[in-house]
């Protein structure tokens, strides 16, 4: 089933800001924004759900301090004990300062890393993955709002979207698995 | 306008009475004798020794040295007490003021445009410089003179080869720590934050009554850009001389920026316990919630900072083990135990948890209780840098810390929120105000 969706392009981001709270405000169902860089403050405009990505993050960092205490317990205590500047190795609470820059490395390691990693999966993203904006230009310099039309006034909402701001509108019709 | 309200100003008049009576009676309990200290030892032991393992260590030392060596050491550490609890919260409240000022430079160095609506908090923190700073002057020469026994290399007797407590290091470092240039090195910093202070505050304020080109604001960001150099050595020197000579024959080469992060951050946190403050009280009602956001961020941001420094201190003098390095940390972790790895918790950990989730920094009772958290932390941080050289093992938080707290706790409050009423909340004529009223995040 084709369904229509209306494109308006934006070339500057205030502009924007401004067209997604007019559009949201006469209950428009944003369908997604496509911009050139992160825009502060558009995912509170557009309503969407707060990301729950800081919170893995913190998890992975309590797993990246678990590993790194694992680990330095074991090499430096259990596995080879050695004499070092005088601390010999026997007791991990004793030795613990020397480990404590692994463990915020480790921390830190973990955090970045699994949250970056997360995020891909969660944007279905992978290396040589066919680009899913629907103009190049929101490559480089414009920001594209796509709208859904649904069973709304196509001419009404145009009209709406040019008192806007945008600077150029088209109506696409979508095929579903059309990505 | 500003208007400082009458409860608020009895408030801290009561305050500055309670804590100068508490101080007279801290300095006049002080014991006089060898006698009255085996006395008041005494009494102590009839209490049921309920004061905690330093009172313990200090009666098992004193076994063990039998004669009067032992109560005599401890006749001078009491009679230290006063000055040094004196000196830790003179100290305390100059260093927010002074970390308000770096922080004021910095937002006009860096032409910040998220926090010119805090502009007249900042500069109403800073008033407090002159009067603190005054009283700190007149503390730090009495004890660069050795009126009082805080600093060791005050005494004469450490230069004299034929004395019995000659000390050849500090003889040494003479030509730097002595009371002379001590006091003139003092004037210098003190001179030059005193005269950075009046003229940003100054151009600001010329700067709201003729916005015509920036004239003022472009002054303001010369001299602020030019205070932060003067800044950041004098700072450390600072740090050197008014706490670092407390143990004169350690030393550590991080230590400016030790101090500088304990006080950059206590100076971030007041900013934001005063902004919520006069929020809750109707005022500035242009400050939204992005600006608390922002100043619970840097709170966190700097506390981590501080622990960086504070630790990267520890682990190298832990590590490498040398005995004239270690021998600072031996004492804080043998004698000061709770009070080292207690203000940790309360600089590090507490705020590492409370404040990482982003809505927690808009929640004002978070940022608040984490704020006072974090201000009785620092606290502790200065009286762990100054109490073991000064008073030993005969640590207690009693009457003279307390009512030192107290006292300059008043006259902070006192000063600050009467600097407030001089101008308007608003420093209307800055050219990026427009920005910092829309500013969200």
């Amino acid at each position: 089933m084709a369904s229509k969706v209306i494109h308006a392009l934006y070339i500057d981001d205030d502009v924007l800001m401004d067209a997604v709270k007019k559009v949201r405000a006469e209950h428009y169902h944003i369908e997604e924004v496509f911009c050139p860089f992160p825009v502060h403050g558009l995912d509170k405009a557009m309503g969407l759900p707060h990301t729950r990505l800081a919170i893995t993050s913190f998890m992975y960092g309590c797993v990246g301090l678990i590993v790194a205490i694992l680990m330095m317990n074991f090499i430096m205590i259990e596995d080879w004990p050695q004499n070092i500047g005088g601390k010999p190795s026997f007791s991990y609470i004793e030795n613990m300062p020397a480990f404590v820059p692994i463990m915020f490395e480790l921390t830190v390691f973990f955090a970045a890393h699994l949250m970056v990693i997360t995020f891909y999966m969660r944007s279905r993203l992978w290396p040589f993955k066919q680009a899913e904006n629907p103009d190049v230009r929101t490559t480089d310099d414009h920001f594209l709002m796509e709208v859904d039309a649904g069973n709304h006034d196509v001419d009404q909402l145009t009209s709406l979207l040019s008192d806007t701001g945008a600077v150029e509108i088209k109506v696409i019709d979508k095929e579903d698995d059309n990505h | 306008m500003y208007t400082l309200s009458n409860r608020l100003r009895l408030f801290s008049i009561i305050l500055m009475v309670v804590g100068l009576v508490g101080l007279i009676i801290g300095f006049a309990d002080r014991p006089g004798s060898i006698e009255e200290v085996k006395e008041m030892m005494a009494a102590h032991d009839a209490h049921g020794g309920g004061h905690g393992e330093a009172q313990a260590a200090g009666h098992g030392a004193e076994d063990a040295h039998g004669g009067d060596a032992h109560y005599e050491h401890v006749l001078h550490q009491l009679q230290n007490k006063p000055w040094a609890s004196l000196y830790v919260a003179a100290f305390f409240f100059f260093m927010i003021a002074l970390g308000v000022l770096a922080f004021y430079a910095i937002q006009f160095a860096s032409q910040a445009g998220w926090s010119p609506v805090l502009f007249r908090v900042m500069e109403a923190i800073t008033a407090y410089l002159v009067p603190g700073g005054l009283i700190l002057f007149v503390i730090l020469a009495l004890s660069g003179f050795h009126v009082n026994h805080l600093f060791v290399w005050a005494n004469p007797d450490v230069l004299d080869v034929t004395s019995k407590d000659y000390d050849a290091l500090i003889t040494g470092k003479a030509s730097w720590l002595n009371g002379t240039g001590f006091i003139i090195r003092a004037a210098i910093f003190m001179g030059g934050w005193l005269l950075y202070r009046h003229f940003a505050v100054k151009y600001s304020r010329k700067q709201d009554e003729d916005s015509e080109g920036n004239k003022w604001y472009k002054k303001s960001f010369k001299i602020s850009a030019g205070f932060l150099v003067f800044f950041i050595y004098t700072e450390s020197m600072m740090s050197w001389d008014w706490i670092m000579s407390f143990d004169p024959h350690w030393f550590s080469t991080l230590f400016g920026w030790y101090v500088f992060a304990s006080l950059f951050v206590s100076g971030i946190t007041t900013i934001a316990l005063m902004t919520i403050y006069l929020k809750s009280k109707g005022y500035m009602e242009f400050v939204n919630d992005s600006h608390i956001h922002d100043l619970a961020k840097f709170m966190f941001g700097i506390s981590i900072f501080w622990t960086y420094l504070w630790f990267s201190q520890f682990m190298l003098i832990w590590y490498s083990n040398i005995p004239e390095e270690v021998t600072y940390f031996i004492t804080r972790i043998e004698d000061y135990k709770l009070p080292f790895f207690g203000m940790v918790v309360m600089n590090f950990v507490f705020p590492l948890l409370v404040l990482m989730n982003s809505d927690f920094k808009r929640v004002n009772w978070f940022v608040v209780m984490a704020g006072i958290v974090i201000l009785c932390g620092h606290y502790i941080d200065i009286y762990n840098m100054v109490m073991p050289a000064t008073v030993g093992k005969s640590w207690f938080i009693g009457i003279s810390e307390i009512s030192a707290v107290l006292l300059f706790l008043g006259l902070f409050l006192f000063v600050v929120f009467r600097a407030l009423t001089k101008a308007p909340l608003l420093a209307k004529g800055n050219p990026y105000l427009e920005e910092s009223k829309h500013f969200h995040y």
